[in-house]
């Protein structure tokens, strides 16, 4: 990796021709990708399609085989799983990458956007499920990254928690303005919080639809069941509704 | 044979079993709670004082001889008769410094060593091999050996003491610096933290509860290569306690002298045992009924 002068452009990502293998196994096929700055994109596709592998490229913790991926240097990943520490407070999760005077502060601030204000000082393991995802993100925004990469983020929340974190994920997203890109299985998830959602196939983006929606639109409407038909039938679930 | 009209099956529902739970005052008559607390009165050490008990009334009876297994109160009386004598004090300090000595040198080689062979490859390969060697080496069996290197002086008793700590934790430190969660190292990285917080904030806490396994180990070795330097050649402490009583056959103070020993090791396991407790409180803790 090499740092270079960011292009004035609007892209934050910028994914070209990448090829990922494992094996003789091709799980990326040179793949193209951009999003744009505060852009909030959902990759779409059935298990085993390359998403997380893809994901993790643009984190940084995975090397691709061939191609190139430019990132911003400032990001930030929101886990399946929780991944707190257990021997460290709440607060501590949340500063664990960030230095100097003021972290608990920022700390602080940011755990009174997710809502977890007065659980500052508990234990990782007398929270919730749903807490625990929300002290991630915390995590992930408390060094106002650029990007947010989410790797399923809510797909072990059961429905209820879920509904509260895609209002979360919007308003946060409104708020600090990243560039995000969530990656999921739920067709519903996607429609109620992408800009843009691209469904993958064979380790290529296959399809991209972008939303213009509003928010009662994306919850119920014509236009959002016509997307979510076309969306089952990129994935190969045509007829189901 | 005459046939037999079947009687057609019951056809009411089998009647319903229930288990039911209240509260758990409610249903403990203060007789049970008594009981409950007489069950294990001393915890963990119910057993050894219930044999103790046992060993003292085969005493008294007559069923032990009291040459063989003297009484403990004999043996507590000849601890005693010892303290009054000015030999006690002095000989539990010589050995208590013997062990400390041993354990610091030990310990500091052993964790050095076991953080530097868990954070780095290069760690690994340095030290490994080395220790796996050593480790099947039985403790005793390098006492010799030692003898004629370094005499048989307090360096060779604080060596064999140290070489039976650092080993344990050195293996236990490093297995625990790897096993800890890579997930969550993953996450540190990919969070901006520095290496040296990495260090800091993951891999050394998430060792911790492995480095105490050490410890206990690293401390109940010490011990072992305590008695066996002592018992082979010592003018002092425990160990020459132990030996002169048995060249006069004076069976309770080799009882006694054994008692020190495992009063030093019960000491240094409820040490450790309180350390868990305080340093470990963030874990989702277990416990039996």
């Amino acid at each position: 990796m090499s740092a270079i002068e960011a292009p004035a452009t609007t892209a934050a990502v910028r994914v070209l021709d990448v090829v990922r293998r494992f094996g003789d196994r091709t799980v990326l096929h040179e793949l193209d990708l951009v999003i744009d700055r505060s852009e909030f994109v959902v990759l779409l596709g059935p298990s085993g399609c390359g998403k997380s592998t893809l994901l993790r490229l643009l984190a940084g913790l995975d090397l691709p085989d061939g191609g190139t991926v430019e990132v911003p240097r400032e990001r930030a990943i929101v886990f399946q799983g929780d991944r707190l520490l257990p021997w460290q407070k709440v607060w501590r999760n949340v500063t664990i990458g960030l230095s100097g005077s003021g972290a608990r502060q920022r700390a602080l601030d940011v755990l009174g956007e997710v809502g977890l204000a007065d659980r500052a000082n508990a234990w990782p393991k007398t929270l919730s499920g749903g807490e625990a995802q929300r002290v991630a993100l915390a995590r992930a925004l408390v060094t106002e990254p650029d990007l947010v990469l989410l790797d399923e983020p809510f797909s072990a929340l059961d429905a209820i928690t879920r509904l509260h974190m895609h209002d979360l994920v919007r308003e946060l997203h409104r708020r600090h303005g990243a560039a995000m890109l969530l990656v999921t299985h739920d067709v519903a998830e996607a429609i109620g919080l992408a800009d843009r959602i691209l469904v993958m196939n064979e380790g290529r983006i296959g399809s991209s639809y972008s939303v213009c929606l509003s928010e009662e639109d994306r919850r119920s409407s014509q236009a959002r069941e016509d997307l979510r038909g076309r969306l089952l039938a990129d994935l190969g679930l045509a007829g189901r509704r | 044979m005459t046939a037999v009209l079947e009687k057609p099956l019951p056809t009411a529902p089998r009647s319903l079993e229930v288990e039911r739970f209240v509260a758990r005052a409610a249903h403990r008559s203060p007789v049970r709670r008594l009981l409950s607390r007489l069950r294990w009165p001393l915890g963990i050490y119910t057993t050894p004082a219930v044999i103790v008990l046992a060993w003292e009334l085969a005493s008294r009876i007559g069923l032990l001889a009291e040459n063989t297994a003297p009484a403990p109160t004999r043996i507590l009386h000849a601890g005693y008769e010892l303290y009054q004598r000015g030999e006690l004090v002095p000989s539990v300090v010589i050995s208590l410094e013997r062990a400390g000595a041993g354990l610091a040198l030990g310990l500091a080689v052993g964790v050095t060593a076991g953080v530097l062979g868990g954070l780095l490859r290069s760690g690994e390969y340095l030290f490994n091999g080395v220790v796996q060697i050593l480790h099947t080496i039985p403790l005793l069996a390098i006492l010799p050996l030692m003898i004629v290197w370094f005499g048989i002086d307090e360096l060779t008793k604080v060596l064999l003491i140290s070489f039976g700590a650092a080993l344990p934790m050195y293996l236990n430190l490093f297995a625990a610096i790897r096993g800890v969660d890579q997930r969550l190292v993953e996450m540190a990285r990919s969070a901006g933290a520095s290496r040296f917080r990495q260090v800091a904030r993951v891999l050394l806490p998430g060792a911790l509860p492995g480095f105490l396994v050490g410890l206990r180990f690293a401390l109940a070795y010490s011990v072992l290569g305590l008695v066996a330097a002592e018992l082979v050649n010592a003018d002092r402490g425990i160990g020459f306690l132990i030996s002169r009583a048995q060249t006069y056959q004076q069976t309770d103070q080799v009882f006694f002298g054994l008692m020190i020993y495992a009063v030093l090791g019960l000491l240094a396991d409820q040490f450790v045992r309180i350390l868990e407790r305080v340093l470990l409180s963030w874990r989702p803790g277990f416990e039996a009924s």
